[in-house]
């Protein structure tokens, strides 16, 4: 499988992502620079986090105009595979290929920390590695986290099943203090109705190796991976 | 023209500008004058500390750079080499504190890439006044959110620190920020002014009339009124400095340029006079060329303007066309501004008319170099002498207290407000006694630590000084790394006043034997005078920062427990010793006696024993005694636990249970290992002539001390966990 990792001006986690995919799960894997329009033949577009455009406005309103973006739309509607972690899911609300935005963390603070997540949708291209009600324990770092979208836009969300990742306690409760950014229904990863593009606030990239604590990202990548 | 009001206002002193006169063989016009009053300025010249820095050691086989280049920079092996400094923005943080802190992230990032060095670590070693006073809750507020600001968008990880508590820093907050790099040894970079006729390019963002005097702004005290300095501190732009990054390291990689300053506090002046300096060679540019941003500047603005994020290059002609070819691609200006010339002076051209005309050397060597009046302060006598408190009784009580103290309390409110985790190399997550970083690729990896107990320096600067490093070093033992090198930053008051230099003089005396025993040279670090404000001076504050090698990073520990039944085993010896410990500052508001004692060759043989012992695969955990002693100690390694284990200690030292608990006796540290290991862990410790007993074993749910058979503690570590987890985030929603 040939991925490809977005870099925008400000990108931050892109050489993490390429490290894993490459490095770690000895995968093709290219950089995708912002003002190209080549997508290289990838299977697999990964928009990694970051600050892209330095988000001074609104995170990931700039990156969405970026030239590469065009084709990256284009790919997701011919049904190619698009990962948004963190900037980069911020990036693909901007862009409409997922539904909702992102609201500053409740506590108006920046929040880097593990964080546990339940799948609720093993039946996809991203977590079928994963069991349904699995709880994983992989890092956020983010600033504007907290998942927003409104009533009937969530009740769609969850008839479809969209809603894959939810942020939950150790034992796979979705509590208040789990909650730690505030997400409406403790969304942390939603995949659009196709099947084919998701969006995760937590960065599977941080674990993925025994070292970093965790290797439960793993799963999301060996997902994409398995054939 | 020039009179004593402009000279004062420049903060050169009559004799400093005759000097200048002398030097230039003429009167200097305003933009001149302007250059040497920050070229001159303490916090650039370092002439009141120079002549006393000299007595630190900066040698050893591996050391690349030691100071005096941007940072310093150390062989690790395998081709690679670390690259790190430690820089103050402390004045700049009073006034102003999310940007004050954000830009010294700024600054010190720079330094460190100027090198062609890759950031792969911040550090903070941050002191403010207590939180229950709301301006001293502004200002933590600002500086934590300003760090987080800056270091979170770039993506640089900040992996550790420390944070003080105390009176003295209520309106002289520290700021004290480290970062360390990454380089292959054969592509480090200088600031050379190298190749007469080589052109000069100026990168990075345009120049505005912000910072201003920033570094003379440092270079003095605080009176009542700050607020009207605030134009005097920059704004930060991460974004701008994360495409400098990648640029500067894309043709530093490819080998496109000569030499290269980044343009920090005394900016353009600075990059200009220095580069050539060093080289042998002048510099001449046109200011006309400088992109500005704003309009109407005069030469004396845009020579003194500190705005942010702007480097100077100089490359060979044929290069020129490719330099600015890597900065375009990342969005980047790259102005051809002038080249480097043969006579060995700085001159600037503006509008046709040579506005600056002066001696390189002039301008950066040939400030005056003070050795200033020093004497034993007055106030030591008293601070010394400590009548002990009768014994408080409750010492679970106490220990509570202690431990919620803000200085020993969790720091997770501020560090989860960091990105620690970016680049993935962060193998010890922050709380440790030390930040460990992996090496992609490599086995061994990277111990970073920040130390320093001021109050052991305000009560004895020698003393003070010594325990500053080999505290530090401490914390490198325990988490299984050998010190290879150390910067360091001191915070002091004006150094006119004779008591602070002599603080100064003393403290460096203690950390220059200190670096001697445990050989670790001295790469640089940055000297921080006029931390007073209204009067009142900071406590001698030095902060060592020390990096560290682990030989095989798989061997790491970290301070908590691991399982029931393992045995808990203290190196070193317990005495009585309670002067400027944590526990009479807290529960009984005392910052007095004399602090502990140190022998620095025991200390080195402990820290040697608990290196090796790592090594070895016989330590489940280590952790230092540091502020709050071995119950605090204790206490951490049961809460740092992954399960909340507690254990049962059995002391029998006949000291007051007091100093038993809380005292600060240095060179001892904790090890829990399991009984199997046990033996080579004593006869380790034997081999070595190091005190070793085991005090307790692991298990339970309480932290259980008993002296002479006597319980004196229990405490469940659910209870001290909640007390030492909400300490700072109750405090700090006193609204």
């Amino acid at each position: 499988m040939k991925f490809g990792v977005v870099v925008f001006p400000g990108s931050n986690c892109d050489h993490d992502t390429l490290f894993v995919l490459k490095d770690v799960l000895y995968q093709k894997t290219v950089y995708l620079w912002h003002k190209d329009r080549d997508l290289q033949a990838v299977d697999c577009v990964v928009l990694p986090g970051g600050f892209a455009y330095g988000d001074y406005l609104r995170a990931g309103a700039i990156a969405r105009f970026s030239p590469l973006m065009e084709a990256v739309r284009e790919f997701a509607e011919r049904g190619g595979l698009v990962l948004g972690i963190c900037n980069g899911f911020q990036v693909l609300l901007e862009l409409g290929l997922l539904p909702g935005a992102m609201l500053r963390n409740k506590n108006l603070k920046f929040l880097c920390q593990f964080v546990h997540l339940r799948v609720d949708n093993p039946e996809t291209r991203f977590t079928r590695r994963c069991r349904r009600g699995q709880v994983l324990r992989i890092p956020i770092a983010h600033y504007d986290g907290q998942y927003f979208a409104p009533a009937e836009t969530l009740n769609g969300l969850e008839e479809h099943g969209q809603v894959v990742l939810r942020y939950v306690d150790e034992n796979g409760e979705p509590t208040e203090e789990a909650n730690v950014n505030g997400s409406a229904a403790s969304i942390a990863g939603l995949i659009n109705r196709h099947g084919n593009v998701l969006g995760m606030m937590p960065h599977p990239e941080r674990a993925s190796e025994v070292l970093l604590g965790s290797e439960d990202g793993r799963l999301i990548f060996e997902s994409l991976i398995q054939t | 023209m020039i009179d004593p009001k402009l000279l004062s206002d420049h903060n050169l002193t009559p004799e400093e500008y005759e000097r200048i006169v002398s030097l230039i063989g003429r009167e200097p016009n305003i933009t001149e004058l302007g250059i040497f009053s920050l070229m001159w300025s303490e916090h650039c010249s370092y002439k009141s500390s120079k002549a006393f820095l000299k007595k630190l050691p900066t040698k050893g086989k591996h050391v690349i750079q030691g100071p005096g280049e941007n940072a310093g920079i150390i062989d690790i092996g395998g081709g690679l080499a670390v690259v790190f400094k430690i820089e103050s923005h402390n004045h700049p943080s009073f006034i102003e504190p999310f940007q004050g802190a954000a830009t010294g992230i700024g600054g010190i990032l720079r330094d460190i890439f100027t090198m062609g060095a890759r950031p792969i670590a911040l550090l903070d070693s941050l002191r403010f006044g207590p939180v229950d006073d709301p301006r001293n809750r502004a200002i933590m507020d600002g500086v934590v959110a300003g760090i987080s600001s800056y270091g979170n968008s770039i993506g640089v990880p900040t992996v550790g620190g420390e944070v003080y508590f105390n009176n003295c820093y209520s309106k002289n907050p520290l700021v004290n920020v480290f970062c360390l790099g990454l380089a292959e040894k054969d592509k480090i970079f200088y600031a050379k002014a190298e190749g007469v006729g080589n052109p000069v390019l100026y990168v990075g963002s345009k120049t505005g009339r912000d910072g201003i005097h920033g570094a003379t702004m440092a270079s003095a005290e605080f009176g009542k009124e700050t607020e009207h300095k605030r134009p005097n501190v920059q704004v930060g732009d991460p974004f701008k400095e994360k495409l400098l990054l990648e640029a500067c390291l894309e043709v530093m990689d490819r080998g496109l340029i000569v030499g290269i300053q980044d343009m920090g506090a005394a900016g353009l002046t600075c990059s200009t006079a220095e580069m050539p300096a060093k080289s042998g060679t002048g510099i001449s540019i046109n200011l006309d060329l400088v992109p500005q941003r704003e309009e109407g500047m005069t030469p004396y603005e845009i020579m003194l303007s500190e705005s942010q994020e702007r480097m100077l290059l100089v490359a060979k002609k044929e290069n020129v066309g490719e330099v600015q070819r890597v900065f375009a691609k990342w969005d980047l200006d790259a102005v051809d501004i002038g080249q480097v010339t043969a006579g060995r002076n700085l001159r600037v051209s503006f509008r046709g008319e040579t506005v600056v005309d002066v001696p390189v050397d002039a301008v950066v060597n040939l400030c005056p170099v003070y050795r200033r009046a020093s004497r034993k302060p007055a106030y030591l006598r008293a601070v010394q002498e400590l009548d002990l408190p009768p014994l408080a009784g409750h010492f679970s009580a106490a220990l509570l207290k202690v431990i919620a103290s803000p200085t020993i309390a969790s720091k997770k409110w501020i560090f989860r407000q960091y990105d620690h985790m970016v680049q993935t190399n962060t193998a010890l997550l922050p709380g440790a006694d030390a930040a460990v970083l992996r090496i992609k690729g490599q086995k061994n990896g990277l111990a970073m630590t920040l130390d320093g107990n001021a109050l052991y320096c305000y009560l004895d600067p020698r003393t003070g000084g010594a325990i500053a490093v080999a505290e530090a070093c401490r914390n490198l033992a325990c988490v299984g790394a050998r010190p290879i090198g150390v910067t360091n930053c001191l915070n002091f008051g004006n150094p006119e006043k004779p008591e602070i230099m002599w603080q100064f003089k003393k403290i460096i005396e203690g950390m220059a034997e200190a670096c001697r025993i445990f050989e670790i040279p001295v790469t640089g670090g940055n000297v921080s005078f006029y931390n007073d404000t209204e009067g009142v001076s900071v406590y001698p504050t030095p902060v060592l920062g020390v990096v560290g090698l682990v030989d095989d990073l798989e061997r790491r520990v970290d301070p908590g427990f691991k399982q029931e039944g393992d045995s808990v085993v203290l190196l070193g010896e317990n005495r009585e010793e309670l002067g400027g410990s944590e526990y009479l500052r807290v529960t009984f508001g005392l910052e007095k006696g004399r602090p502990p004692t140190i022998d620095l060759e025991t200390e080195k043989a402990a820290q040697e024993v608990c290196i090796e012992a790592i090594a070895a695969g016989l330590a489940e955990s280590a952790h230092d005694l540091s502020e709050g002693g071995l119950a605090v100690c204790a206490a951490e390694s049961c809460i740092l636990g992954s399960a909340g284990i507690g254990c049962v200690l059995d002391l029998d030292d006949r000291i007051r249970p007091d100093a038993l608990l809380f005292g600060e006796t240095q060179s001892r540290i904790v090890l829990s290992t399991s009984k199997t290991r046990l033996p080579k862990l004593l006869s380790l410790a034997a081999k070595k002539g190091v005190t070793a007993k085991v005090i307790g074993e692991t298990g339970g749910k309480d932290l259980v001390i008993r002296q002479g058979g006597r319980e004196i503690v229990r405490q469940s570590v659910q209870s001290l966990f909640e007390a030492w987890k909400n300490a700072l985030p109750e405090a700090l929603s006193v609204r």
